[in-house]
């Protein structure tokens, strides 16, 4: 029972609601429909910024309906070209997303499994299960020197060994059993908050762990969606910028589509002594992290993790999806895959597609899933879009399309000759 | 029996606060490796600790001396030698972890050579607390260790140089990679005491009175966000038990007056 204005709205359109969501009608269509709905709330107090014709209360079952109702002429108004709305225009989208659950957990656990985990770009094959079943899920944290880039080593603090950590792949409804081991030679305490758990801390209170122990928790993986985990121990930004986060796939029960080809590729800054490129052990510049100045900025870990003999792969006629994140521990990423649309992006990780994207903003702790066929042969570039992270800090992978070039979705004309004066 | 008795009353020596009485019965079971001038003498004074109580803004601590070095593990051998039942395979499991003095080669055995000297970890903090009964001293607070570890090697509070916290992360980031150096082998900060940052972590009497240290919320109520050695510490013993014998935790000892 709410009526909200937007500041922008235009003076002819103003927006009904009841307790499921927004309907967008007409004033007129409001005029005609007004009678009706004062039959049904009388006496109800205007709202001063809200126009008289428009205020009225759902406070009746009957009101209630009836507004479905007007939802369901408006959608169709909608449809009809009559109106252009800023507002999702069906009514049973309507009433469906903006509801909001409070989930309970009824799926039998049947069985049990240990979670094939992978290091990025790879990810664990799609899930065919159509129950719910315990997961086993086994990390190792581990702090070790490791590539940068050609000639510099950073000291990571890693889950799994790699950075980004191993990538996790469950299912909604799953109850998952996640084990943290810290090695014992390593220097701190470390603990791990999933994004996916609904629990104190993501998981980060129930798991922190000395060196040489192990932590055990479960959680029900209750909301599909590309999730983010990382190291919550203090000094946070420490633990992350040191290389601590990876993301966990909760899988819709309906499962996600058939593809060809699937990848992992999680973007993040590294803040060091040297400057970029320069050669050595290098280790975390907490100012540089306070200014959120980042030295470099890569996919999976470092400069050079996704192209060369390492670049993604696929060929022409396949359909592709990637499971992108961003760890930060600060920036944003404008994601972006040079020479091809993404047909479908999940923004956010969630679970609504919106298509015909060029560009997709990712925030820091935040993931989305890209989905697009590969039509043309060549190199496809993978960067942050924006740009200066690219070409100066690392933000650049390839993915090689493999096959005969597609004359007629693209073709080279000519080449640079002297113009035509 | 006599040296149960012995680690008992150390034990009740650390519960219960006037320890003079009850550890000057255990005093010369462990002749001192040297004499006075292993502690270093530390005046009163104040701190500012990480997290502070509400309207608290410094923390007091009295006069104390504390070693100079960490116990190194002929210190601790000599201590297990007098003491049976903190042998490993002996220790109660109440008061240790599996792990405890498992870099040793053998159970009366704690290396050779330069190991000799490295600084006693894989040590539980009922053995810290009991070897330090044992001569005569405690653990240091919290805030005893914290105002002794305060100093550069030219001042005494240096929280707020910026070049001294890059030197301590320097420090902790070394620790990854390298094995445990040799007990005051590290550089003397302004109380003349050696390796409070560059060995290994150290027992404190009070360790885990630490609070909110997860994701962002740890930097609610610190006293300086930016004080990352701090938050490091913090978060380390945070995560202990007193039973916890890790590879990279020793100790060392503090007193009153100088022993």
């Amino acid at each position: 029972m709410l009526i909200p204005l937007p500041d922008n709205a235009p003076r002819d359109r103003r927006f009904l609601t009841n307790e499921d969501g927004l309907i967008p009608i007409t004033a007129t269509t409001a005029a005609r429909i007004l009678p009706s709905l004062q039959r049904l709330a009388p006496g109800r107090r205007p709202d001063p910024l809200i126009p008289p014709s428009l205020v009225v209360s759902t406070g009746s079952r009957t009101l209630r309906n009836t507004l479905l109702i007007i939802g369901a002429a408006a959608a169709l108004i909608a449809a009809s070209g009559m109106i252009g709305c800023t507002m999702p225009a069906d009514a049973k989208e309507l009433g469906g997303a903006t509801t909001v659950p409070v989930r309970t957990v009824s799926d039998e656990i049947v069985g049990q499994e240990i979670a094939i985990l992978t290091a990025a770009p790879n990810v664990p094959a799609q899930i065919t299960r159509t129950h719910a079943t315990r997961v086993i899920v086994n990390i190792d944290v581990t702090e070790k020197a490791m590539r940068l880039a050609d000639g510099v080593d950073y000291t990571m603090w890693t889950f799994g060994g790699t950075v980004p950590g191993t990538f996790i792949r469950v299912r909604e409804g799953d109850l998952v059993e996640l084990h943290l081991r810290n090695a014992a030679n390593s220097t701190m305490p470390h603990n791990i908050d999933l994004h996916a758990v609904t629990g104190p801390g993501g998981g980060a209170h129930a798991s922190l762990t000395l060196p040489g122990h192990e932590t055990v928790f479960t959680f029900t993986a209750m909301n599909s969606g590309l999730y983010v985990y990382h190291c919550a121990t203090s000094p946070v930004p420490m633990h992350m910028a040191n290389g601590m986060y990876g993301m966990i796939l909760v899988e819709p029960k309906a499962g996600l589509s058939k593809v060809d080809r699937e990848y992992f590729v999680m973007q993040s800054e590294f803040y060091t002594k040297g400057k970029f490129g320069d050669p050595g052990l290098q280790t975390l510049d907490m100012d540089k992290g306070i200014d959120e100045n980042p030295t470099y900025v890569v996919f999976n870990g470092s400069v050079g993790a996704l192209t060369g003999p390492k670049a993604l792969q696929a060929k022409v006629g396949e359909r592709v999806r990637l499971f992108v994140g961003d760890a930060g521990p600060n920036l944003t990423s404008s994601f972006h895959v040079i020479g091809e649309v993404f047909d479908n992006v999940y923004a956010e990780g969630g679970t609504v597609a919106t298509h015909n994207v060029q560009t997709t903003l990712i925030p820091a702790g935040g993931s989305a899933i890209v989905e697009f066929g590969v039509e043309q042969a060549g190199d496809l570039i993978l960067v942050d879009h924006s740009i200066f992270r690219a070409f100066n800090k690392g933000a650049l992978g390839v993915l090689t399309v493999s096959g005969p070039p597609e004359a007629k979705v693209f073709a080279a004309v000519k080449s640079s000759s002297p113009a035509a004066r | 029996m006599t040296s149960r008795r012995a680690a008992f009353i150390a034990l009740i020596a650390v519960v219960v606060p006037s320890t003079a009485t009850a550890s000057a019965g255990v005093r010369r079971e462990v002749t001192p490796a040297s004499g006075t001038s292993d502690m270093a003498q530390l005046p009163a004074g104040t701190y500012r600790p990480l997290y502070t109580a509400p309207g608290e803004s410094a923390v007091r601590v009295g006069a104390f001396a504390l070693d100079r070095r960490p116990v190194t593990r002929a210190e601790f051998l000599a201590f297990v030698r007098v003491h049976p039942d903190w042998r490993r395979g002996s220790v109660r499991p109440l008061h240790a972890e599996p792990s405890y003095l498992s870099q040793w080669p053998g159970v009366l055995d704690a290396g050779t050579g330069s190991d000799l000297q490295r600084p006693a970890t894989g040590v539980s903090w009922f053995a810290a607390t009991s070897y330090c009964a044992a001569r005569g001293k405690r653990l240091p607070t919290l805030d005893e260790w914290e105002y002794a570890a305060a100093a550069s090697g030219t001042r005494r509070d240096a929280t707020a140089d910026p070049a001294f916290r890059r030197a301590l992360l320097r420090l902790y980031a070394a620790r990854a990679s390298a094995r445990l150096p040799i007990a005051g082998s590290g550089a003397a900060n302004a109380y003349g005491i050696r390796d409070l940052h560059g060995a290994a972590w150290e027992w404190t009497r009070d360790f885990n009175s630490s609070h909110r240290l997860y994701c962002a919320s740890g930097a609610i109520g610190a006293a300086d966000p930016t004080n990352y050695p701090a938050f490091m510490r913090s978060a380390f013993r945070s995560a202990l038990t007193a039973r916890a014998t890790l590879d990279g935790l020793g100790f060392r000892c503090a007193a009153d007056q100088p022993v």
